[in-house]
């Protein structure tokens, strides 16, 4: 069994999207704003993938043509921001300012941290660029000379994270403009965060998606700055 | 037919961006071009939103499964992590929710003062 699992053609796949399916199905019974079906479909494909004893190069070896449709699928991003191009042009300063502010807060935070707890100039830019999108954070972490698999893995968990916590955060702090919560989301938590924006509403996706593009530029042209002053 | 051609549209602007990203020397990976692309030919009315509408909705829909492999990825950096998990959780989880709330606030602060 073992032996066909790892040659299987299908099973990564299949399993990643089982696991979702099941997740998704279970929120409709537990109606708790902290039930996450992201998170626990990634509990879930992990349980299993370690429980049929497969390493990750076999189960990715087809869940792969899943992550292959994330550049189509980010692409598709353009349509939900095209249909609020109102929104956008009546707020565009707003939403400018919002991002920029976010992308200081964002490094400016991991640098005091980082300083905090005494990291290295490789450590500090290790996490630089956990809120963006990981294509290009994968590249600002490799050009400065972060760990480029840290960094992967902290853009993951970053924007999981920020998935999971998004509606919590935006109603102790009291943000209830669709477009604030949509630049908040997509700021702090990049593509995954936005797919939960695209959930709450579309206007919240919309600008979502737009922070994805702006914050990740923006950290592109700030971040030397910043490791030049660490 | 008509999923066929909606997915060679996306497919294409897809294959667009990351000829961009491959001959220009900016870190800009190509889906990010790509979004511009399609972002640009909608609003100049290149593109009919009606050609992509429905498989860039089903595309958007299933976008949170498309995680979960980078997601199980992180079994196997665990070993790089495992010393020091707790620091570099706690400060992705501050810097996540100060990001998230400064950025909403002050957004939400300067529509508030453009109404007036």
């Amino acid at each position: 069994m073992k032996e066909f699992l790892s040659s299987s053609s299908y099973f990564g796949i299949f399993l990643s999207i089982f696991a979702y399916l099941i997740a998704v199905a279970f929120k409709k019974k537990i109606k708790s704003g902290l039930y996450n079906p992201l998170l626990v479909a990634i509990v879930l494909t992990i349980t299993i993938v370690l429980l049929c004893g497969m390493d990750y190069s076999t189960y990715n070896s087809s869940a792969r043509y899943l992550s292959f449709l994330l550049t189509p699928a980010t692409i598709c991003l353009a349509v939900p921001l095209y249909e609020q191009l109102d929104k956008l042009k009546a707020n565009y300063k707003a939403i400018l300012i919002g991002i920029f502010s976010g992308v200081i807060t964002s490094i400016g935070s991991i640098f005091l941290m980082s300083k905090v707890f005494g990291f290295t100039k490789k450590e500090f830019v290790t996490f630089l660029p956990k809120s963006i999108t990981t294509a290009i954070g994968l590249s600002v972490s490799e050009e400065l000379g972060g760990y480029v698999s840290i960094t992967v893995a902290a853009i993951i968990i970053t924007g999981v994270l920020g998935n999971i916590i998004c509606e919590m955060v935006l109603k102790v702090f009291g943000i209830r403009n669709r477009i604030a919560k949509g630049v908040a989301i997509g700021t702090a938590s990049h593509a995954i965060g936005t797919s939960k924006a695209l959930e709450i509403g579309e206007i919240e996706g919309a600008m979502s998606s737009l922070s994805i593009v702006t914050a990740g530029i923006i950290t592109v042209l700030l971040a030397e700055l910043f490791v030049g002053l660490y | 037919m008509k999923y066929l051609k909606q997915f060679g549209i996306i497919l294409g602007i897809s294959f667009i961006g990351e000829a961009l990203h491959h001959f220009l020397p900016l870190p800009v990976p190509g889906s990010i071009y790509g979004i511009v692309i399609l972002f640009v030919a909608l609003v100049s009315g290149v593109l009919k939103v009606d050609q992509i509408k429905e498989t860039s909705a089903f595309l958007i829909e299933i976008m949170p499964a498309m995680f979960i492999p980078a997601a199980v990825g992180l079994i196997d950096v665990w070993e790089l992590l495992e010393s020091k998990w707790p620091i570099y959780l706690l400060i992705i989880v501050v810097s996540t929710i100060l990001v998230m709330a400064i950025s909403g606030l002050i957004t939400q602060a300067v529509i508030r003062k453009e109404k007036q």
